[in-house]
């Protein structure tokens, strides 16, 4: 067992920084899919198992299939950083994180100090758990709060209330892990200017280290969607445009570094798995409709647990298609994902033709896009991407 | 073969009546047609005719027919385009013929195109012999339909034949009926040749394949012919009929209809209408009613993608092949690029046009609003044609604008009559006469001009009749109004694409009503959009598409960057069909927006 607080290669960088951008390039992650949830949340579209809705998947036999499939990774790592997403993680009793987490140090290696993080859900948590979550060398978590107003979180479908989310913050910094985030939700239509500003104002002041702040998104085939579509009132791009400015002014000020649009962190709590995914980072992933990304290849997992479960049986990756990517279009992804950090994407020569295209030199005359130091920056992350589709129209052929 | 033996004839009828069905019945009838050959709107052959059950090229089909009384008559079946637009085109079939079958619809009725064809058919002085077809239909009321027959034609019910061309009921009789009641042709055999052009195709392998109907004398192959209009003078290379499929026959005499091939590659050679005869031999005088083909509606077509504007005139010299009503000329906007000014017969030659243009040649098109032709007068007296609103001069340089009033005539269900004045009403229209065909339809004839009809007239008129009212129109003459061009600026810059010559009353509704629909069609661009309408320098209306503000998916995605990616792809396919007006993006619906615009 590793000293379950490592000191941070990326201690002294900003957040933000073009050099921590860059390192993070180099960095190696795992992720992990844990697809439970007690019920499916009316906005959600990921590959889940709802067991509120009879999805009987036993947590031990997947954790089994995880581990097999771990076994049928090619070498890679050592490891900088772990992540478990979901679903949710916390809903996996602490053994069978920690089986997982031993069968990735057996086959890939960790490096000293890597992260290691869950999300967790606020109902889940208890300082019994979260003692046992810092034993298996967990050194972040991140907190599904979502907003600081019951109103929202009901009309959110969710389960906690805000006396769960604090008693989880203020117990995952006693139990000691070393970095705590919490998860936020704006501009459903339920949500009014004053409710977004008590929950940045309870945002601050609970102590965190980082914050994930997501607008909300209609996505088709959700229960969101058929809402919608039978006239219940759709957020609004104005208003959520409003509340993320509203956002990035009190943060600033309290402290924090947006690092990617989405993205939070006060110095030293850069989230590495967040961060090397969006520097075009390479990462293995397993369980149900995982990605992965490594050797210019994206391929991703079945999203059908049923499928995914057969194929383990079988001995085989349960692949449903790889994407194999020509060094331009790999070029290409790193800009298009690059440009949602704030420290941009480099220059290179993809970049470059970008810039100069007409498209290009229009973003940058309208004050949307910048070129500093030999990177690519998105000025108004809220339009990130308006440049992203620009981006991808640069053609591959002289690189 | 004897004069005696041949009738020639055409069938008139609006669309959906069963036109084309009753053609295919008749040659499947007499045998001209195996039945294995058979298939629905044998006579259409264009894709989209099949498609929109419409006739938009001439044909014409030679049937043996063996009568009752022993005899073998030739019959020539010469099918037309029935609608208003090919009114010059329906005119030259009519010509070529002795009869027409008027066939109406046991259910509908008469219908104004019906009425309007049938006046052509009786002012030809055509035999006409009255149709009622699909009486098999549950809501058939052919006693209603044969009275507003008769009532048009003068004649009594008894002389109405009642059909079935779908199940073929009553074609025995009806083909009796055409040998008995239509007249023999009439020409003078020994004369010089005369003979009428009415149609023309145009064939890869042969060239130009002219439809004529030989009214006097007779056309053997090898002749050298003369066109008398035109004045040229060409070999008679090949001569037949079609039946439907091509026979070569050499020789065609007075009262016989068939095709003549002359190798020649251009169709201005040999124009509809024309009148062919020996060039050793030639008559002293054409046949009557040659016309040029007008064009009545403007409308500009530029290629969405720049690089395309050769693949357009490519493609519309292709069209022009076969139709030598299509007038263009090469014109350039400042908003929308390279691209042509064309001319067309009404609304649905340009729609046509255009579907043929986009799916035929593959091309994306877009088509500026249809405008007419306006006579300008000058200070200096000079007249000025205007087909395009951004050619019209400047208000100080001008005297008046005049513009094409149409005469219309509306036929509709007598509890709407209401709704038709009061649509006319607010379209400038004049009321004429009103008749009543039967005490539950009646016909209203207007004054109207055509610069209102061709706005969504035609749609509105369906729409406040729920379906009932048809619509007919020929050209009157031109009239002074008080017109003016309202323009649209985008950011600051008039889209000349935009602009369109209203009546002053109107002009300044139909600013804010553009300026509206823009506002709704334009998508929220990087920075604000103001949209102004302005006569002049003077702003009349205006409104702001405000800068976008979110555009990003503000969440994450487990890593899955290809779905991403697929994403912003799609969305960046979608926005292809964008044009760049300056800096400000434009969807090609909004450069049709100002047909859709509720002027009121």
């Amino acid at each position: 067992m590793r000293a379950p607080v490592s000191p941070d290669p990326a201690n002294g960088l900003a957040p933000d920084s073009a050099v921590l951008a860059d390192l993070a390039t180099e960095w190696k992650s795992a992720y992990v899919h844990v697809p439970f949830c007690r019920r499916r949340c009316p906005y959600c579209d990921f590959a889940i198992v709802d067991e509120s809705a009879g999805g009987a998947l036993d947590h031990g036999q997947y954790v089994e299939a995880l581990l097999s499939e771990i076994a049928m990774e090619s070498r890679f790592g050592p490891l900088d950083a772990v992540n478990f997403g979901g679903g949710t993680p916390s809903r996996l009793a602490p053994r069978y994180l920690v089986a997982v987490i031993e069968a990735l140090g057996e086959r890939f290696g960790m490096k000293d100090g890597a992260e290691m993080s869950l999300e967790v859900n606020p109902e889940d948590w208890s300082d019994e758990y979260g003692a046992a979550l810092v034993a298996a060398g967990f050194t972040r978590i991140s907190i599904g709060a979502q907003s600081f107003d019951s109103i929202v979180l009901e009309a959110l479908g969710r389960l906690h209330d805000v006396g769960l989310i604090e008693a989880a913050i203020s117990g995952a910094r006693s139990v000691g892990i070393r970095s705590v985030g919490i998860d936020l939700i704006f501009g459903h239509p339920g949500e009014t200017d004053e409710s977004w500003e008590r929950t940045i104002d309870r945002a601050m002041d609970v102590g965190v280290d980082h914050i994930s702040t997501y607008s909300l998104t209609v996505e088709p085939g959700t229960e969101l969607s058929r809402q919608v579509h039978s006239g219940a009132p759709a957020p609004d791009d104005d208003v959520q445009a409003d509340r993320y400015q509203r956002f990035e002014e009190v943060s600033r000020d309290g402290g924090f570094v947006r690092y990617e649009i989405s993205n939070h962190a006060k110095p030293g709590h850069v989230c590495r798995y967040n961060l090397a995914t969006w520097a075009h980072g390479e990462y293995v992933a397993f369980g149900i409709g995982a990605h992965d990304h490594r050797w210019g290849l994206r391929g991703r997992n079945h999203r059908r647990p049923d499928r995914y479960l057969e194929a383990i049986a079988a001995g085989k990756r349960p692949r449903v298609g790889i994407e194999n990517l020509t060094a331009p279009e790999q070029e290409r992804d790193q800009l298009m994902v690059g440009l949602r950090l704030t420290a941009g994407a480099p220059l290179t020569p993809t970049a470059q033709r970008f810039v100069s295209s007409a498209a290009g030199e229009r973003l940058i005359r309208a004050g949307i896009l910048e070129v500093v130091e030999e990177r690519v920056r998105v000025l108004k992350p809220m339009l990130t991407d308006t440049v992203a589709r620009e981006a991808l129209s640069v053609s591959l052929n002289d690189c | 073969m004897d004069q005696s033996r041949i009738r020639n004839f055409s069938i008139i009828a609006h669309i959906d009546h069963g036109k084309s069905t009753l053609a295919d019945r008749l040659l499947e009838r007499t045998g001209a047609i195996a039945e294995r050959d058979m298939r629905d709107q044998l006579l259409d052959d264009m894709d989209l005719e099949r498609e929109r059950g419409i006739t938009i090229k001439a044909n014409a089909v030679r049937i043996d027919y063996d009568a009752k009384n022993g005899e073998r008559y030739e019959l020539n079946l010469i099918d037309t385009p029935g609608h208003v637009d090919f009114s010059y085109e329906v005119s030259r079939s009519l010509e070529a013929c002795e009869g027409a079958l008027l066939i109406v619809d046991a259910a509908q009725g008469v219908e104004a195109q019906t009425l309007a064809n049938a006046h052509l058919a009786i002012e030809s002085g055509l035999e006409i012999i009255p149709i009622v077809n699909k009486i098999d239909l549950p809501a058939a009321d052919p006693d209603r339909a044969a009275r507003e027959l008769a009532n048009i034609l003068g004649g009594s019910t008894d002389e109405v034949v009642r059909i079935s061309a779908k199940s073929g009921s009553g074609i025995d009789d009806l083909l009796e009926i055409i040998v008995d009641r239509l007249p023999t042709p009439i020409g003078d055999p020994d004369a010089p040749l005369r003979a009428l052009v009415f149609d023309s195709y145009y064939d890869t392998y042969r060239g130009v394949v002219a439809l004529i109907r030989v009214v006097d004398g007779s056309l053997t192959e090898g002749d050298r012919i003369r066109l008398m209009a035109s004045g040229q003078d060409l070999d008679a290379s090949e001569v037949g009929v079609r039946r439907p499929a091509i026979e070569r026959t050499g020789r065609l005499v007075a009262g016989e209809v068939g095709y003549l091939i002359t190798g020649v590659k251009d169709i201005d050679l040999i124009r509809v209408g024309d009148t062919v005869t020996q060039a050793g031999n030639a008559a002293s005088e054409p046949l009557e009613g040659y016309a040029e083909p007008k064009s009545m509606v403007f409308s500009g077509l530029f290629p969405t993608d720049g690089d395309d504007f050769e693949r357009l005139r490519e493609a519309l010299d292709k069209l022009r092949l076969n139709d030598s009503s299509l007038r263009y000329t090469a014109e350039t906007s400042r908003a929308l690029g390279f691209g042509f000014r064309v001319g067309f017969l009404g609304l649905l030659h340009m729609d046509i046009v255009r579907e043929r243009l986009e799916r035929e040649y593959d091309l994306d098109l877009v088509a500026t609003a249809p405008s007419v032709e306006y006579r300008a007068i000058l200070l200096d007296g000079s007249e000025q044609i205007v087909q395009s609103p951004q050619d019209l001069p400047s208000p100080g340089a001008l005297v008046t604008i005049e513009e094409p009033y149409m005469k219309v005539m509306i036929i509709t269900p007598s509890e709407y009559i209401g709704a038709v004045m009061e649509l006319v009403q607010t379209k400038r229209g004049e009321m004429g006469e009103m008749n009543y065909l039967s005490p539950e339809r009646v016909e209203l004839h207007y004054l109207m001009p055509l610069a209102e009809i061709v706005f969504d007239f035609f749609d509105t008129l369906k729409s406040r009749t729920r379906g009932y009212a048809s619509l007919d129109y020929e050209p009157d003459e031109y009239r002074p109004a008080d017109l003016v061009r309202v323009d649209i600026l985008l950011n600051a810059v008039s889209v000349d694409a935009f602009s369109t010559i209203v009546h002053k009353d109107r002009a300044y509704n139909y600013g804010k009503a553009m300026v509206h629909k823009l506002r709704e069609l334009i998508p929220r661009q990087q920075f604000d959009v103001p949209i102004q309408a302005a006569i002049g320098s003077r702003i009349i209306a205006r409104e702001t598409v405000k800068a976008k503000r979110k555009d990003v998916t503000a969440k994450c995605y487990g890593g899955d960057i290809t779905r991403k990616r697929k994403l912003l792809e799609r969305q960046k396919e979608g926005k292809k069909r964008m044009k760049m007006v300056g800096s400000v993006e434009v969807p090609q619906e909004a450069f049709i927006a100002a047909l859709k615009i509720d002027q009121d």
